[in-house]
């Protein structure tokens, strides 16, 4: 299944919904999307993964790439399937997200 | 192929320009260093070394696809000395397999044994893809069976750091990580990974254990020499993993994410988790062959690129066999050393790894014709290392060519030793053989005999480990049971030095049963309170068995995982190894770094050690003798505060020892009895009942163990 992607910047928090898988030949367009949205410097970085079904390793690796250029950076990943969470738990990159169940837990 | 391509726009260096263009990939000419594959701006740098190739070719795949898309032979520019370097660009980093093949002689005398139709994989390669998943059944048409990846340098470790606990201080646990948690029984989320040992952390933080080895990570073919057992049919697999193919890549199919490509991640998390627990990580090594067997295997990468010189070749051009696997590799050698070094340097450096373990290291003392060096270059280079010069090292100081250097291994001040002589000292006295009351005291004060110019810390002190019975099966069968191995129980050792306590395997007989679970006290008990470096099996401390297996290393079953149902079941034994270890820990004069030394140099009154026997003073080492008492001065070891005086009495009857007195001021407890059922067994000082009499019988086949407490 293709990626799907919106993004929007409100304030200090930018906003990427994605869909679909997140894979080696999408991940190009991911890192796209992530630093177009990361040169306005925001205080969040909020991934909106409900539909997502399966994020790779490129994927991951793109957020992490991200945090270590901008440390200050949050990353929030918004309702992130199970697959999703049990990957990040099981390679460490879990402590580098914020994963929250509801808009109301993203804070500063 | 063109050269000196049109400027295409890309906005870089001049030296990561491609100059070259092949099958529609661009590349220029490479650096010759680091070998490997290199993420560099732009591309990747490949390079490779063949002493006698005439040519080679980088062929490159698609993740998982049969065929490869492109295939770039080295230009003959691109070669200084014997290596081939390119750098590539426009590659898919997350989606590249690779490897060579290197046209060149096939002469078996000399040993050159090139075959350009083989595809080989890169010596270097730091993630190795193809057995993604454990024991998924191969493709075995596939043309490249073991394809060497990309790794990425982008793991979160946060401030960790190799924790460099003094080896004085060490407990050794050493575990499989796929046994370990494999059985359904361990509740975890991730059975037999990297990932389920990290939830097992909580256990291991508990149990005391303050280091884990794990066997070999490196990648391996569990498919390896696989076979149906001739009557029950079962499948016996490559399960242990001696058999490295992938120096510098961890073993995929041990880690939950190895089918996303995770694997190293995933080993690197779980190292972080250890170190962030107080526990250290030491890897099982196999450097001593790999797994291209002799003429008759696989050529996979090494056979296929530099034969002659990664091999001990006879001069007929067969292959040694030292290490009893088919091939032994040529360690001291200096383009193979040089390999070693940066394996091992690599594992420190990006994985924190805490120390190695050297399997059959005998063989990295031997030179190019087999022989046994007096001054390894290897093994000195490894010792003087600076990357790795807060790493433990340790070898199993023998090799499966006859070589046996237990005490006189090429130390070089820094090589530690799985002492294989106490394990046989321990297990014979154990079994109330005769005369061996002279060489326990020995191996309880850690092995001067041996490590005299080293101290005790070079002794890795063992009375189990992977190769042999189980602690339980050590004191349940008189004879090994390898039935289950299709082997005709022809495999594994004989001389087991052990002992079945009155009756062959499982038994509902009460008293052996009692029998056994003391004996397996006993060991507990002596492991920790002899100086040196103690090493523990994992299960022991539960009573795991193998039903009298001693060589399990092709039982990917029940058999050789770890029964977690026995966490519950052995409580006992569990709660007695915990606190036995935590005695050690909290005991400080078991822990010192160098050697007792009989005599009194702080003026307490009392030497450091003294030994007796069933009456003060009297040591009885005869040959029919099968006690022995020692007395700690707590005062000759900085923090601790009490002394100690341990009564072994490996006679099958009861026997009164006298006791010393206590100190000035101190009354003696009963922190230790294996006699007596637990909690009773042991228990902390405060709890432990005092003793005021001169006299104490310790029961048979028993060890009691005193410490002196302030009087209330």
């Amino acid at each position: 299944m293709p990626l799907e992607m919106s993004s929007s910047t409100e304030g200090n928090t930018a906003r990427l919904s994605l869909g679909g898988e997140l894979d080696g030949s999408s991940a190009p367009s991911f890192r796209d999307a992530v630093d177009k949205l990361l040169q306005g410097r925001p205080e969040r970085l909020v991934l909106a993964v409900e539909k997502l079904t399966f994020m790779a390793s490129a994927g991951l690796r793109i957020l992490i790439f991200a945090k270590q250029k901008q440390p200050t950076l949050k990353i929030y990943l918004l309702k992130p399937q199970e697959t999703v969470v049990d990957t990040l738990k099981k390679t460490g990159f879990y402590q580098s997200v914020y994963v929250v169940d509801r808009d109301e837990d993203i804070n500063g | 192929m063109k050269s000196r391509m049109e400027s295409s726009g890309l906005d870089s260096r001049i030296d990561y320009y491609p100059t070259h263009e092949h099958q529609g990939i661009r590349f220029r000419r490479g650096r010759t260093l680091p070998f490997g594959a290199t993420v560099v701006p732009n591309g990747v740098n490949f390079s490779v070394f063949s002493s006698a190739a005439t040519s080679c070719t980088l062929v490159l795949f698609r993740k998982h696809e049969p065929q490869p898309v492109a295939e770039i032979e080295f230009p003959r520019e691109f070669r200084v000395g014997d290596v081939y370097s390119m750098i590539v660009f426009d590659l898919d980093y997350e989606d590249l397999e690779y490897g060579f093949r290197f046209a060149g002689p096939w002469d078996e005398r000399v040993g050159h044994r090139f075959d350009a139709s083989k595809i080989v994989c890169d010596p270097y390669a730091r993630v190795v893809g193809g057995r993604d998943q454990w024991l998924t059944k191969p493709d075995w048409d596939n043309i490249y069976q073991h394809r060497a990846r990309l790794a990425f340098d982008d793991f979160d470790w946060e401030d960790d750091r190799p924790l460099e606990v003094p080896i004085n201080d060490l407990v050794i646990y050493e575990l499989h990580t796929r046994g370990f948690t494999a059985n359904p029984s361990s509740k975890v989320s991730a059975p037999g990974t990297y990932a389920g040992i990290l939830e097992k952390i909580p256990y291991l933080k508990r149990l005391g254990v303050n280091c884990v080895e794990l066997m070999p990570i490196f990648e391996f073919d569990e498919w390896e020499n696989s076979r149906q057992h001739p009557q029950t049919g079962q499948l016996l697999v490559n399960y242990w993993g001696y058999s490295t193919l992938g120096f510098f890549a961890p073993k995929a199919g041990y880690a939950a994410t190895g089918r996303f490509g995770m694997q190293g991640d995933e080993v690197k998390n779980l190292i972080k988790e250890l170190h962030r627990a107080g526990i250290e990580v030491i890897l099982d090594v196999v450097l001593n062959h790999t797994a291209e067997g002799d003429h008759r295997g696989p050529t996979i990468s090494f056979r296929g690129i530099d034969n002659k010189n990664y091999y001990i070749l006879t001069p007929e051009g067969y292959y040694y066999n030292f290490s009893g696997c088919g091939n032994t590799l040529n360690c001291n050698h200096p383009v193979v050393r040089n390999m070693v070094l940066d394996c091992l340097r690599y594992w420190a450096a990006d994985y924190h790894v805490d120390g190695f373990r050297f399997d059959l290291a005998s063989i990295l003392g031997r030179d190019q014709n087999g022989a046994p060096l007096a001054n390894p270059p290897l093994l000195e280079s490894l010792a003087l290392d600076p990357v790795l010069h807060k790493c433990k090292l340790i070898a199993e100081a023998w090799d499966a060519g006859g070589l046996y250097q237990v005490g006189s291994f090429p130390a070089y001040n820094r090589w530690g030793e799985w002492n294989g002589k106490y394990r046989d000292a321990v297990r014979k006295f154990l079994k109330g053989e005769a005369g061996q009351v002279g060489e326990i005291a020995t191996r309880i004060q850690g092995s001067p005999d041996l490590y005299y110019y080293r101290g005790p810390t070079a002794s890795i002190n063992f009375i189990t480990c992977h190769d042999g019975f189980t602690l339980r099966d050590l004191f349940s069968y008189n004879d090994k049971h390898n039935e289950a191995n299709g082997e005709n129980n022809n495999d594994g050792a004989n001389d087991n030095n052990s002992w079945n306590c009155g009756a062959e395997g499982e038994t509902s007989d009460e008293a052996v049963n009692r029998l056994r679970l003391q004996q397996m006290k006993n060991a507990f008990c002596l492991l920790m309170l002899s100086r040196g470096v103690p090493m523990i099996l994992m299960g022991d401390e539960f009573g795991q068995t193998q039903h009298g297996n001693n060589n399990s290393y092709c039982q990917d079953n029940e058999l050789s995982w770890l029964n977690w149902g026995l966490e519950q079941s052995s409580g006992e034994l569990l709660r007695f190894v915990r606190m036995m270890i935590g005695f050690r820990r909290s005991n400080p004069v078991l822990r010192v770094p160098s050697f007792y030394q009989g005599r009194d140099y702080v003026g307490s009154g009392k030497p450091d050690i003294s030994f007796h026997g069933t009456q003060l003073w009297s040591p009885d080492f005869s040959a029919g003798s099968r006690c022995i008492a020692f007395l700690l001065c707590g005062r000759h070891a900085e923090g601790q505060q009490r002394d100690i005086y341990v009564a072994v009495n490996m006679y099958w009857d009861g026997l009164p020892y006298q006791i010393p007195a206590a100190p000035q001021g101190e009354r003696w407890k009963v922190a230790i009895n294996t006699s007596m059922r637990g909690p009773d067994d042991i228990l902390e000082t405060s709890e432990a009942p005092s003793i005021d009499q001169q006299e104490v019988i310790v029961g048979p086949r028993s060890i009691m163990v005193l410490v002196s407490a302030p009087r209330a």
